[in-house]
């Protein structure tokens, strides 16, 4: 079945999903929803034949009735003040903001846990491109006991949400690699670059490995992980191979021996943001391949 | 504090900087060794935390020795005149560290940031602030950014509550021109203090602060024996001593923190601050000055020579905390020789 969709917030992530949006057969979007009339991701709606009011939320919630399913590409305050009217209404809300109100999905990892969740949490752009690889670690040995992600972004692609509010990016990074990803303890961490031209986003995981991990089953399951992600972020890779170091590391969970070094990079697909702006472009994609995963359980349900 | 009236304010940060050249390896009785000596000398402030700051303890960045506020709160129980400070950056700690960190009698945050980034402190001097704590903003990598560009960031920071804007050499890249540059459009255009934090990496570290302080800066930094990232800080007894043959009143006793420098921290060292070829590199190409021995290890580990990844990290412009990029350069080096090998 086709689900009515609209998406709320018309910056950059919203605008961006919006070009993802109109080639996909399973979700229909019908508006862009701003609260700048004057904004480009309206007129960019426009031209493109959608309903780009601008009267934010309450918009949506006077449109109930023909909205199945809604995006939130603002801000986590403006989350948390609607979410509980969206459910109320009966709308299911994919949330890309990081107010965290409903479950956390990472897109390859446990995307069919939450399909009949009202509201779905997509964590943060850092949590999309590394909890997988934090999963793909542990599911190759017997316990990860930490586990730290470094992100980097273009600073040009770091928008005033995540600039005033840096601690809660890497906090809800920080729980997905333990909540979803399976580390028993985590930190994340990350940096903006300013260079001109644009830096390309890049991710490191490092992992702990204790006694006695079987090296290669852990480099295998990074490799397939790299290929999950990218059937859906094309842009998704490892920039060099994963590598294993030798210690000893005198980790928060306890010394290990050895750890694993993944270096990613996530270049964007370019459908409006430019393709530095990875961090975006892997937020908008795995939002997508949740949406599209609804629609299809709701087929599944309905045959 | 000391009544005595002074022309500068000495914040030394053997605790903090010091912590990248011993990879983070302090234990508690050098903690109260190091503070003592700095205390009864007449050191103002003293800066204590992980090199990267507070939180900073990481695979990234080196995991401590000790937890950093078991240390944190060593220093604050020792020192009985000096203020403790702590560095954090944002991205990297939080702000539950400073409310942690104030709770143990830390009274002066510095909040570091790269110097274009300036918009993300505006949480964690908020913070701090309502802590009741001096907040500092500091500018890192201050090479990479004009004197108008500076002055646009550290308005900002002012803006936030910043009570004094530090700019710091984090590369040991600037000659006394670009420091003086930089101070005097500063201290023109805001209304609180300046600061500079310096590193010696082309030699430069203690005349760049004494051109600081002409400029009208009001803050300097250092370390004692100058421990600290890269080829080391501005050593804190030095810029005493050539301060006070200029007639510029610190306030603290030069001929006690040469005794800090020679009976309590050279022993500690694993290695003595010289200015060799890859320290110099840093200073040369504008290379993180943290960087050095992490690309050591990494020169080490994959067989590559140290200078080319220091090198190659400067044409990639990496900033401050993008340490595993280390990594990254190594392995594509250790690939261009291997083919190398086989086509030459």
């Amino acid at each position: 079945m086709t689900l009515r969709c609209a998406i709320v917030g018309s910056g950059n992530i919203g605008t961006d999903l919006m070009v993802k949006m109109m080639r996909s057969d399973k979700l229909q979007l019908t508006a862009l929803v701003g609260i700048d009339p004057a904004s480009e991701g309206l007129a960019r709606a426009r031209d493109l034949g959608l309903d780009a009011p601008h009267e934010g939320p309450q918009w949506i919630l006077d449109h109930a009735d023909d909205i199945d399913m809604l995006f939130d590409a603002t801000s986590a305050y403006v989350h948390v003040r609607h979410y509980k009217q969206y459910a109320e209404a009966g709308i299911t809300a994919i949330d890309l903001t990081p107010a965290a109100r409903g479950p956390k999905v990472i897109a390859a990892v446990n995307l069919t846990e939450h399909l009949d969740a009202p509201n779905i949490n997509m964590v943060t752009c850092g949590g999309q491109a590394t909890t997988p690889m934090a999963y793909a670690i542990r599911r190759a040995v017997d316990r990860l006991p930490y586990c730290e992600m470094v992100s980097t972004v273009a600073s040009k692609s770091a928008g005033p949400g995540t600039r005033q509010n840096i601690d809660e990016f890497t906090k809800t990074t920080s729980t997905a690699l333990r909540e979803i990803g399976g580390a028993e303890l985590s930190k994340a961490i990350i940096i903006l670059n300013p260079a001109d031209p644009p830096i390309i986003m890049r991710n490191t995981v490092f992992g702990a490995l204790p006694e006695g991990t079987d090296h290669d089953a852990v480099l295998e399951s990074v490799y397939d992980m790299e290929k999950t992600v990218s059937a859906y972020v094309p842009g998704y890779r490892l920039k060099n191979q994963p590598v294993i170091e030798e210690g000893p590391y005198n980790t928060p969970g306890g010394v290990v021996p050895h750890r694993v070094v993944v270096l990613l990079e996530v270049e964007g697909a370019g459908d409006y943001l430019p393709p530095y702006a990875g961090n975006l472009d892997i937020m908008t994609a795995a939002a997508m391949r949740v949406g599209e995963a609804i629609a299809d359980h709701r087929e599944g349900d309905s045959a | 504090m000391t009544d005595k009236a002074t022309d500068y304010r000495l914040i030394d940060s053997t605790l903090r900087d010091g912590s990248h050249a011993i990879s983070h390896q302090y234990y508690a009785e050098d903690v109260i060794r190091i503070v003592e000596g700095l205390d009864a000398a007449g050191v103002q402030v003293i800066e204590i935390a992980h090199g990267d700051g507070l939180g900073g303890s990481s695979f990234n960045y080196g995991f401590s020795a000790v937890p950093e506020k078991e240390l944190i709160a060593k220093a604050c129980e020792t020192a009985q005149q000096a203020q403790i400070a702590c560095l954090m950056l944002p991205g990297i700690g939080l702000a539950d560290d400073l409310r942690e960190v104030r709770e143990l009698g830390v009274s002066v945050a510095r909040i570091a940031v790269h110097c274009t980034e300036a918009d993300i402190t505006e949480q964690h001097i908020k913070v701090a602030k309502e802590l009741g704590m001096e907040a500092i903003g500091f500018l890192m990598m201050a090479h990479m950014n004009s004197p108008e560009g500076l002055v646009e960031q550290a308005r900002l920071l002012q803006s936030y509550g910043a009570d004094t804007v530090y700019i710091a050499d984090s590369a040991g890249a600037m000659t006394v021109d670009d420091v003086r540059r930089r101070v005097n459009a500063l201290v023109g255009a805001l209304e609180v203090p300046v600061g500079v934090h310096a590193h010696n990496n082309l030699s430069m570290a203690v005349a760049n602060s004494i051109a600081a302080y002409e400029e009208g800066a009001r803050n300097l930094d250092g370390t004692s024996a100058g421990l600290g990232a890269g080829a080391g800080n501005c050593p804190t007894e030095i810029l005493a001593a050539v301060s006070t043959k200029y007639g510029i009143e610190t306030g603290v006793d030069p001929l006690a923190l040469m005794d800090v420098a020679e009976d309590v921290v050279r022993p500690i060292m694993p290695r003595q601050q010289v200015i060799d070829r890859a320290g110099l590199l840093l200073g040369y190409a504008g290379v993180y000055g943290s960087f050095l021995l992490h690309a050591e290890r990494a020169a080490e580990r994959y067989g590559v020579p140290q200078s080319e990844i220091l090198l190659e990290l400067g044409r990639r412009k990496v900033v401050g905390g993008q340490e595993d990029m280390i990594i990254d350069v190594a392995l594509e080096l250790a690939r261009k020789h291997a083919e190398q090998e086989i086509t030459g």
